[in-house]
């Protein structure tokens, strides 16, 4: 295989004396999706911001190609209503931003009609697309989401990570996301990194389930959890998601309460 | 006359710098930071007397020693940063006003300071002015792009690879100037108002962050005239007149704009 894009090797990182994270090792190549899973307070978003080189890590390296041009996708972003801002001039805000990439941007994300929009007033769903469309201007080689379907109704969850795929093979670039929900991720991605302060496991989604530090990390009612991810996978060709996903949403529920 | 001219000259100077430097703030939401490094300003002064320093730069660097201060103050997230902001603003003023009194070489009339002097602008703080306008509007438009994706969202331009620490740091620095500039006109504890007023009243007609500077500054300049003109003709303080003429004009505007949302 070449040459990863970024390395991450021994990382840890402390805040006030408390250990977030250590020994954490992850490689990711272009062309290759990476989805980080683990309860909450895991270190997911440390991890990321890590990768992303926003902190820098208390020990280990991280190292990345030369000028690796990073998309991020934050999982959400507060502005100011004082702030009179437009879709249009959130998206040239982008490092490096091209004006010709913006009208191809906008149709391949389906966001033409909101580009006059103030930010203010776009709903969870369109934010999400807008800043996806911000992280792609950057013509990234590495997309990093931080969970980009959060908060979107099962079928918009699964249409934006059949966008994710597809974009990936598109720009033949490396994606890193962090996802609470492992079931509909599954369908499209390479590697499941399961993270608990170290990587607990990791493996293809169809061999981690059996892991039993897995197992042990989201509890034994996983086999309930796991049999709808078999049906979203179905899902992808079928047309009875619907119906699937309420039995799903059902199921979630009842494990929690 | 000739005075109430240079003052007016110095006052639309300033209006051009925090027009859009107040405008920022507002986006920033740094109201209480920028008040923070104006209640410094004393400090600076009085620095300034101690060791002979050319006053307005040592405003400029008290100013931004307070900010980077607080910077890594607020890093360690010790107490929480409303706290620390109130904590350094009214102990670098408290710092300010003790100092001066102790240094006895030094008459000074404070409240000028604390409020703003009509006579207080000479010829000399006009060029002064002048030449810290032209630079903070020339690294202003150089540096917009990154400015704005800073206040959008530090992070995401940071991995877009704007040099935010730098922009943050510039940010401050120009903060500190306009906080010299303004300490004769508006006074010490005024400051914050001559920022953030006009951006706000600006807000409601403004379609993009440009248009929303621009129309600060032209409110900003405004209320400069108007309320130094009030200021002349009926023997008030001069930065309390600026600020309740800028606060009519948030007023106006917010009246004026709900009106038109009916």
């Amino acid at each position: 295989m070449a040459n990863p894009l970024l390395k991450l090797r021994n990382v840890g990182f402390v805040r006030q004396g408390r250990t977030i994270l250590k020994d954490v090792n992850l490689d990711i190549h272009a062309g290759e999706i990476i989805t980080l899973i683990g309860p909450n307070g895991a270190g997911k978003s440390t991890l990321l911001k890590l990768a992303l080189g926003l902190i820098k890590a208390s020990s280990g390296t991280r190292t990345s190609t030369n000028k690796l041009r990073i998309g991020y996708m934050p999982q959400h972003i507060s502005l100011p209503e004082t702030l009179p801002l437009s879709v249009t001039h959130f998206l040239k805000l982008a490092k490096g931003f091209d004006a010709r990439d913006l009208s191809h941007v906008a149709n391949r994300l389906n966001i033409t009609r909101l580009l006059d929009n103030p930010m203010q007033k776009l709903s969870g769903g369109e934010l999400q697309r807008v800043l996806l469309a911000r992280a792609l201007l950057s013509n990234p080689q590495l997309l990093v989401l931080d969970e980009p379907v959060q908060g979107l109704d099962v079928s918009g969850q699964s249409e934006l990570y059949h966008l994710i795929a597809d974009l990936k093979d598109e720009l033949n670039c490396g994606v890193l996301m962090v996802s609470h929900d492992l079931h509909l991720v599954m369908a499209a991605t390479d590697k499941v990194v399961c993270l608990n302060g170290h990587i607990c496991c990791e493996g293809h989604p169809q061999t981690i389930q059996q892991d039993p530090s897995y197992l042990e990390l989201f509890g034994q009612s996983m086999p309930a959890h796991l049999a709808p991810y078999t049906h979203h996978h179905d899902h992808t060709h079928g047309e009875h998601c619907d119906h699937s996903h309420d039995e799903h949403d059902h199921s979630h529920g009842e494990k929690k309460s | 006359m000739m005075w109430l001219l240079d003052s007016l000259l110095a006052g639309l100077l300033l209006s051009l710098m925090s027009g859009p430097l107040g405008s920022f703030i507002v986006w920033r939401r740094m109201a209480y930071f920028g008040d923070t490094l104006a209640h410094s300003a004393l400090l600076g002064i009085t620095l300034g007397f101690l060791f002979d320093i050319q006053l307005n730069l040592a405003i400029v660097l008290c100013a931004v020693f307070v900010a980077l201060i607080l910077a890594s103050l607020q890093k360690q997230h010790i107490i929480p940063s409303d706290t620390l902001l109130g904590l350094m603003a009214h102990t670098t003023l408290a710092a300010g006003l003790v100092t001066l009194s102790l240094v006895d070489n030094v008459r000074i009339d404070i409240n000028s300071y604390l409020f703003g002097d009509l006579l207080a602008v000479d010829r000399q703080d006009l060029i002064t002015m002048a030449i810290g306008a032209s630079v903070v509007l020339a690294v202003l438009s150089k540096m917009w792009r990154g400015l704005l994706a800073a206040s959008v969202s530090e992070e995401l331009a940071q991995v877009e690879g704007y040099p935010v620490a730098r922009l943050r740091l510039l940010f401050m620095v120009m903060l500190a100037v306009v906080i010299a500039g303004a300490m004769k006109l508006v006074g010490v504890l005024l400051i914050t108002a001559l920022l953030i007023i006009p951006a706000a009243a600006a807000r409601p007609f403004s379609k993009s962050p440009a248009q929303m500077a621009g129309l600060a500054t032209v409110i900003s300049m405004l209320a400069v005239a108007m309320g130094l003109g009030f200021s002349y003709q009926f023997d008030t303080p001069a930065g309390p007149s600026i600020v309740l003429t800028s606060a009519l004009f948030f007023v106006l505007s917010q009246s004026a704009y709900q009106m038109a949302d009916r």
